[in-house]
């Protein structure tokens, strides 16, 4: 160690006199933190000194030692059992162990309350509270010291008082298990009065088990596991039937072999089912994001015939929305991400209505020169999103509701953010249906749409209705833009990735039909999704467009061909 | 004195004032011409535009100093909107109108591919600051990034030996760089005893953003009881869809590291790192590289583009190496001629941002240390691991069978692809 062991031993004494202190003064309040130990500290004071002393040196080298250093000081600290050894371990896991800068030996946990920065001295539990971090240091950590962390906490946690934190921690050993752990484990499971948490400590010994010697104990631990799909019961059930160098079995007992075939039978056969449907869950998610993508789109383009090249941009406009919403209320992420709905509605529908009434009304019928003034439209937006917010990505941040995992079971889990973004794209097909069938503007946009000479006939001012129509599948790429701001990268060029796949989900489905939008986008996000694993994404996106291409060549109207005669006018 | 006489004087003073000052004139004129060739829009703009930046810096900073051989040095800006075909013209634009000395520019490696033949034809200068593939040397062309073996041969080492990890996924984005890298990584593991089933290769498309079902295999990937570590060449924009996957299936850096070649402090400031901690990225420099040369860096970048929360990142050190060594050579040689500005170069050290040296290399590529950080909550990163010293950057990689006997080598040889088999130089140079 670098610096004097003079500067150590004056140093302990000073905070040695100040914790003594501290002890007679707050000792009514230290009762209930530390129960034993003010009492064994006060007895017996010249035995402490000497374990506290150590402790001091060990806290020092946990915090600036070498990664090595400080994985020693972890293994070795799991094993003791003084009062705050959990809060250090813990706290250095989360990141919120600091150090004193030129004493590395004073060591303390911070943590926050009701904006109150406390800092806490795992020696004695004292507590002060501190204006700011000034003058400490972060203890700093990398991965495999996390890992020997958590591990750490979790031999504490497993005498937590909530079952859920119990069982948690019993995973966590399961993942490395050491001697130390299975002894601990087997010292708790005659107190353990949870039934789940029971359930994972008998899994946890079963796996220890299968290593025993005697066959007897490794039938009756099979049979424990027999229930479990996990992947370490997997793999460790599939060694007992692996064969050593000469091809002879390393398990020597048939019957635990034939029980082990059985058990892995069943874990294969579960894990093909349920793969199936993760991946089916992975296409219909897949399949919303085009939808929903693609579904203003079957609007403008597929209702009035606009090739809208600037559809991506509108969706991008959405999503800069999200990131505008957040920043206006930096306190409210999920808030400000469900206002961001209608917002984005209003912005990109404005734009719509823009573009609509400034440039493309005047080349209605001449689909080219269309394309074309849209596709300027689309470098104009982009510049602008680039001069205003800079060609930097931008950051959305996914409510904590969003992210995370729902697990079904042992293989099969479903991510929070893909379900609601498939429950969205419903709620967003399901309202624009309505619109479209059961309100007055939706049968003025049908009419038109149908036959414009004999709706303005009728007294409809077909150019009103055009213009609200481009606003409002344009409002609806706005949405489409806040869901993807939460999936992916929010950027000047955000548009241009979605803009290939929305044409072809409206092609594909049928020019004019929101049905075949929804069947179509679902189809092409499934089909993708089920070849992906087999040919690699770069093939699977080649291969669905050269199907679309010769699906088109046999159904030029897509899925669900329009009726009537739309199209034909514009 | 009389009246003459004052009149005489003042009026010769007038004409020193005037000569000088006309004198003064023509110096502004003859000026060094600097070429800058970045993409300031399209999908490379994101990160091109700081490295404009830092050139600009850097010439404005050399100019406060007095400029070289005691003329001003003048950026010529051009953009090539991040289109390959548009980099060659624009860099013929530089060469032939401009007449630039020397050129700081490109980022992807189709880019440079696209100027090389421009820069080999004209004769001109190039600095270019990116990792990449390597397999290249040209006399035009100085590589101040790094070479595979400065990056990522040295992050698989860090991998293999400290973190214990035995199964490897390569995952990158589909084009030349990526493809290279893992051909060289493949050979390397398997040099090393990897077998074939330890290895996953997966390619995905340009800003690809659907990770679902890639995720859920390298997880699969991963469960088979051997730690298991991502090695990920992905590219630009599909990193954060990708970690947002990771994050979103409960991949946490513990079980599955991710160690990263294209990812720095500037694509990180676009993502919200707190899913990301603990996973890696090999690089030449960090940010929160503790040095007085770094600290002094970063205050005048904060200073120049008037933004206090703005990044440094890995190329921008090498601009800054790059920018710094050609001073060297243009003071050294006493002229800004390509021809000898080249022969100059090789052998010349400029202090890096890390604390050490980057020396210039007979094959056009420099020292650099490795450094192999952790992403950390605030978007910088932890430095875990680095080499004891600096690396010599390899233009051809040792372990590709089509390029084991190949060195490169400007001094002694003259040749950039020299075979040490058959002793002869193949006379082209990629």
């Amino acid at each position: 160690m670098a610096y004097p062991a003079v500067r150590h031993r004056t140093g302990w004494y000073s905070l040695w006199l100040l914790s003594l202190l501290c002890l007679l003064i707050t000792g009514g309040a230290q009762a209930h933190t530390t129960p034993d130990e003010p009492v064994v500290m006060a007895d017996d004071t010249a035995v402490m000194m000497d374990p506290l002393q150590q402790r001091r040196e060990q806290l020092a080298s946990l915090a600036t030692g070498s990664f090595a250093d400080k994985r020693r000081q972890v293994n070795s600290l799991q094993q003791q059992s003084w009062p705050g050894v959990r809060a250090v371990l813990a706290g250095m896991l989360a990141g919120a162990l600091f150090h004193d800068d030129d004493d590395p030996a004073n060591v303390y946990v911070l943590r926050e309350q009701d904006g109150v920065l406390i800092r806490i001295n795992p020696l004695d539990g004292s507590e002060v509270e501190i204006a700011s971090p000034q003058g400490l240091k972060e203890v700093r950590t990398n991965n495999q010291l996390r890992r020997a962390l958590r591990g750490a906490v979790a031999r504490f946690d497993m005498a937590d008082e909530s079952p859920a934190v119990r069982k948690a921690a019993i995973a966590e050993l399961r993942r490395d298990l050491d001697s130390d752990a299975v002894a601990l484990m087997r010292e708790r499971l005659p107190l353990e009065e949870h039934s789940g948490v029971r359930n994972e400590l008998e899994v946890a010994l079963a796996l220890h088990d299968l290593d025993s010697t005697e066959a007897a104990t490794r039938l009756a631990a099979l049979d424990v596991l027999s229930g479990e799909l996990a992947n370490d019961v997997y793999n460790r059930v599939q060694r007992l039937l692996a064969t050593d160098a000469d091809g002879l079995p390393v398990e020597p007992d048939g019957r635990v072999r034939a029980q082990a075939q059985r058990a892995i039978d069943r874990i294969e056969q579960r894990r093909s089912i349920f793969g199936g449907l993760e991946t089916l869950f992975f296409g219909l998610s897949f399949g919303s994001v085009l939808v929903l993508a693609a579904i203003g789109l079957a609007i403008t383009f597929g209702v009035m015939g606009v090739i809208n090249m600037a559809h991506g941009e509108l969706i991008m406009l959405g999503a800069y929305t999200s990131y505008v919403m957040q920043l206006l209320l930096p306190d409210h992420i999920g808030l400000a991400i469900v206002l961001a709905v209608p917002a984005a509605f209003l912005v990109s529908g404005l734009m719509g209505i823009l573009i609509e009434r400034g440039v493309v009304r005047f080349l209605y019928g001449r689909p080219l020169e269309t394309l074309l003034a849209t596709f300027g439209i689309s470098l104009l937006l982009q510049q602008l999103v680039r001069s205003i917010f800079s060609p930097l990505n931008r950051t959305v941040q996914a409510p904590e509701w969003m992210s995370g995992l729902w697990r079904i079971n042992d293989v099969f889990a479903i991510t929070w953010n893909r379900f609601y973004i498939i429950i969205f794209m419903l709620l967003v097909f399901a309202l624009l249906w309505l619109v479209l069938n059961r309100t007055s503007l939706g049968l003025k946009v049908r009419a038109v749409s149908q036959n414009r000479a004999m709706a303005r006939a009728m007294g409809v001012r077909s150019d009103r209705v055009d213009a609200l129509t481009f606003g409002l599948g344009s409002g609806v790429a706005g949405i489409a833009g806040v869901a993807l701001s939460l999936l992916t990268n929010v950027g000047p060029n955000l548009g241009q990735a979605y803009i290939i796949d929305s044409f072809m989900v409206v092609v594909f489905g049928g020019v004019g039909n929101l049905w075949g939008t929804l069947v179509g986008g679902m189809t092409l996000g499934v089909a993708n999704k089920f070849l992906e694993p087999h040919v690699g994404a770069v093939m699977a996106k080649i291969l669905m467009l050269v199907f679309i291409i010769l699906f088109i060549q046999r159904r030029k109207q897509g899925l669900f061909p329009q009726k009537g005669r739309a199209g034909e006018d514009h | 004195m009389n009246k003459q006489g004052f009149i005489k004087q003042v009026a010769s003073a007038c004409l020193a004032v005037s000569t000088l000052f006309g004198a003064a004139t023509v110096q502004a004129e003859d000026t060094i011409k600097v070429g800058v060739l970045h993409s300031l829009s399209g999908t490379m703009a994101i990160s091109e535009t700081t490295l404009k930046d830092t050139v600009l810096m850097l010439i404005e900073e050399q100019n406060r100093k007095g400029g070289l051989l005691g003329k001003k040095l003048e950026p010529v800006v051009v953009d090539p909107a991040s289109n390959w075909p548009l980099f060659a013209e624009r860099a013929r634009e530089l060469l032939q109108r401009h007449e630039v000395d020397v050129v700081f520019g490109c980022w992807t490696s189709v880019s440079r591919k696209s100027v090389l033949p421009v820069f080999e034809e004209l004769n001109g200068l190039l600095f270019y600051p990116v990792q990449y593939e390597g397999e290249e040397s040209s006399r035009n062309v100085f590589y101040t990034g790094a070479a595979p073996n400065q990056q990522a041969i040295p992050a698989v080492d860090y991998l293999m030996n400290d973190v214990g990890v035995e199964r490897w996924v390569l995952a990158g984005t589909d084009y030349v760089y990526p493809r290279t890298t893992n051909r060289i990584l493949e050979a390397y593991l398997k040099s090393k005893g990897v077998k074939d089933e330890d290895i996953m290769i997966n390619y995905t498309p340009f800003g690809h953003s659907d990770w679902q079902s890639i995720v859920a295999e390298i997880k699969r990937f991963g469960s088979a009881g051997k730690q298991t570590a991502v090695v990920s060449t992905i590219n630009g924009d599909a990193n954060v869809p990708f970690y947002n996957e990771l994050s979103n299936q409960q991949v946490s850096a513990e079980d599955i590291p991710v160690v990263a070649f294209s990812v720095g402090e500037e694509e990180l400031s676009g993502i919200d790192t707190s899913n990301l901690v603990g996973h890696l990225s090999a690089w030449n420099y960090f940010m929160s590289v503790d040095t007085p040369e770094n600290e002094a860096f970063i205050k005048s970048w904060h200073t120049y583009i008037k933004d206090p929360k703005r990044v440094t990142n890995d190329p921008m050190e090498a601009h800054y190496v790059g920018f710094n060594l050609w001073a060297q050579a243009v003071e050294k040689a006493g002229t800004t001629d390509v021809d000898k500005v080249i022969d100059a170069l090789p052998g010349l050290e400029v202090p890096n941002l890390t604390g050490g040296v980057a020396r210039m290399l007979p094959n056009h590529h420099i020292t650099k240390p490795v450094l192999i950080g952790e992403i950390r909550e605030d978007g910088q990163y932890d430095v875990v691991w680095e080499t004891d010293g600096e690396v010599e950057g390899d233009a051809w990689s040792d372990f590709l069978d089509g390029s084991k006997n190949i060195v490169a080598d400007w001094v002694e040889l003259k040749c950039g692809n020299y075979n040490t088999e058959t002793k002869t130089c193949s006379g082209q140079n990629f």
